[in-house]
């Protein structure tokens, strides 16, 4: 991890230091005087009201504000706090390293927010993949027990709450906040039914429930500490703060860069020394995936497009969970949107028809153009399975499914043959790969 | 005579401590049972039914929807090789035919000697290290033909045992107690908070008022 402009790390400040996981590191660098002061200090409202005044756009994938979620919250005896580290967009390997390297940060912003809606307990749902980092996060949770920061009383302040560390155990889908509370629920991970289209309604065992991603909890301590309007000086308009972008494929340097939210471009990003420092062999970018593989591609002339959620929806596209795709070149695109096919398909829960069914078509379509055993006629063929997925073939998308996974699935798909009908051609003329 | 060690029984009781309600624990006794027995088992799954309240159908329904959770036995080590976008721009794919043709096993399959199960896996978000490998989902990369043989070769040897627990053992740090504060003695606290947030609400109502 390296930063070298002059923007605050908000929430990787801790990446490299010796044992950053440890609440020794923790404690040694501002860690729990967030939690302190907030408790101490402040109302539950008045922290509410710094989140809301910092404008945070949640970190998941959907961008929604994180003090607007709150203040949907239905007043009720019992309200959850449920953080989603389910991590599995492809490509995306933000939250991986913050669970494995500051899980303190995410507790600590877990409390903080626990106490901003008055959640009687939080969970952290952890994929299950995550082995390392399930053990440093409930070897934190365990550590800021003994520290006074969790249970009973915190800091003398008569506020109390408990924290669970829960793993996931393999689904993408769990990623989905609906499916991710009935997992937590001990079910199979099928999304729910909206309306309601918010846990903050019915969530946990059906009681009003928020949930936030893991990067959004670890941006908290740092707007208790520096205030609100701090963190909402930071980036343009709507897209206020840092935020972590995953940088992956054919750059020389991929990896996590914390970036001011809207200054830099996806240019500046892939060809700057101190991020991707360019094209690997120096070759040239064909396209790029801008925000994981839900979001539909980029020509490299959409480069100089900002990095900021309304630049990026506006070009058609989504920064989604901030995972950026370079492809360049050498690239087969049939092979890359046949792969991202072949995920949606496996990762279909199966509830509803055009979801589960299209997938598979798609995915089947996609691998016989690829292998050599395509027909003209299936180009068609895919534009007309993807219609009946998501109508109109469109961002945003339209929606025939429960959940936002179905119309996900056209877009890679939609892209290539669109960006690239004439390598489908070539496949289908000449009964393979050109690639190989 | 559970089919849970007495052991494992005690750890499994802690858990459904951590829940408002019992289901909740499903998921986690699983990894338990894992850690147990490699796999999931008939008895064991029966037993977790017990725990949860639940029929051993639905514990096995929920199970069988998700990738970790095994009802049939697999290697000591399951091998996941990514070929996900990420991977699959840095070499997954060719690195995953490597794997089949270094091990002797289809993406599925388990060997002989029943040391390694090889998995085509969807993205685990090492992507800065592709291609990646996750060997009992311990992260490895990036990985070449040869790296890959090499670290087949030392799990193996025994050479990663500290590093890579036999499968199921997901996590080896746990939560010694089970939940601090009871949910009537919080949810008798949020009430208060908020008939306190309720009187600052009026008051400052009031004194708007008054301006």
């Amino acid at each position: 991890m390296e930063q070298t402009n002059q923007v605050p790390k908000i929430v990787t400040s801790r990446i490299g230091l010796e044992e950053s996981w440890g609440i020794k590191t923790y404690l040694a660098t501002g860690g729990y005087t967030a939690l302190r002061k907030a408790l101490t200090t402040m109302t539950p409202e008045q922290v509410a009201d710094e989140v809301s005044k910092s404008n945070l756009l949640g970190r998941g994938g959907a961008g929604f504000e994180v003090g607007r979620k709150w203040s949907m919250l239905k007043p009720g005896p019992v309200r959850y706090l449920v953080v989603n580290g389910d991590e599995s967009e492809p490509a995306t390997f933000k939250d991986h390293m913050l669970i494995e390297n500051d899980p303190h940060q995410i507790v600590e912003g877990t409390l903080i927010s626990a106490y901003a809606v008055g959640a009687a307990r939080a969970f952290i749902f952890v994929r299950g993949e995550f082995a390392l980092g399930l053990e440093r996060l409930q070897a934190a949770v365990n550590e800021a027990y003994a520290y006074g920061a969790i249970g009973r009383n915190i800091f003398g302040s008569g506020f109390s709450v408990d924290l669970v560390v829960h793993p996931g155990a393999g689904a993408y889908i769990c990623g989905e906040e609906t499916a991710l509370l009935e997992s937590l629920e001990g079910k199979r991970g099928f999304p729910r039914i909206k309306p309601p289209y918010f846990p903050a309604v019915i969530g946990l065992y059906g009681e009003p429930t928020i949930v936030n991603n893991v990067e959004s909890m670890s941006n908290i301590p740092w707007i208790v500490n520096n205030g609100g309007a701090s963190f909402a000086a930071l980036g343009v308009g709507r897209s206020t703060g840092t935020r972590i972008f995953a940088l992956a494929g054919h750059v020389n340097r991929p990896g996590n860069y914390e970036v001011e939210m809207a200054k830099l471009t996806f240019r500046d990003l892939v060809e700057r020394p101190e991020y991707g420092g360019g094209m690997r062999l120096g070759r040239q970018v064909k396209a790029f995936i801008p925000g994981g593989v839900s979001a539909p591609w980029f020509a490299p002339d959409q480069l100089d497009i900002p990095l900021s959620q309304d630049d990026v929806a506006k070009a058609g596209s989504m920064l989604g969970s901030g995972s950026i795709v370079m492809m360049d070149d050498h690239t087969c695109m049939v092979r890359a949107a046949w792969r991202i096919a072949k995920f949606f398909w496996r990762e279909s829960c199966g509830q509803c028809t055009p979801c589960r069914e299209g997938s598979g078509w798609i995915e089947k379509m996609m691998r016989r153009i690829e292998q050599g055993a395509g027909r003209e006629a299936d180009l068609d063929l895919l534009m007309d399975a993807c219609d009946n997925i998501s109508p109109g073939v469109a961002w945003p998308p339209q929606q025939t499914t429960i959940c936002v996974l179905g119309p996900s699935i056209p877009s890679s798909v939609a892209s290539a043959i669109r960006m690239f009908r004439d390598e489908f051609l070539v496949h289908i003329k000449e009964g393979g790969c050109p690639y190989e | 005579m559970g089919a849970f060690s007495p052991e494992m029984r005690e750890r499994a009781e802690n858990l459904l401590t951590l829940y408002p309600k019992r289901r909740s624990a499903l998921i986690p006794l699983c990894h338990l049972a894992q850690e147990q027995a490699g796999h999931l088992t008939s008895p064991l799954m029966e037993e977790i039914a017990e725990l949860t309240g639940v029929t051993p159908a639905e514990v096995y329904g929920t199970a069988s929807f998700y990738d970790m959770l095994h009802t049939e036995q697999v290697g000591k080590f399951l091998v996941g090789v990514c070929t996900n976008v990420a991977c699959l721009l840095q070499g997954g794919g060719e690195l995953l035919e490597h794997a089949e043709a270094s091990l002797g096993v289809a993406a599925g399959g388990t060997t002989e000697d029943e040391m390694f199960t090889l998995e085509e896996v969807e993205c685990v978000a090492h992507c800065d290290k592709a291609p990646a490998v996750q060997v009992n989902y311990r992260f490895f990369g990036p990985l070449t033909g040869e790296s890959f043989d090499d670290l087949i070769a030392k799990l193996r040897a025994g050479e990663y045992d500290g590093v890579v627990p036999p499968h199921g053992t997901l996590t080896r740090v746990t939560r010694e107690n089970g939940i601090e504060v009871p949910l009537d003695e919080v949810l008798a606290e949020r009430k208060e908070m908020d008939r306190a947030k309720a009187e600052r609400k009026a008051a400052a109502e009031a004194a708007k008022e008054g301006n």
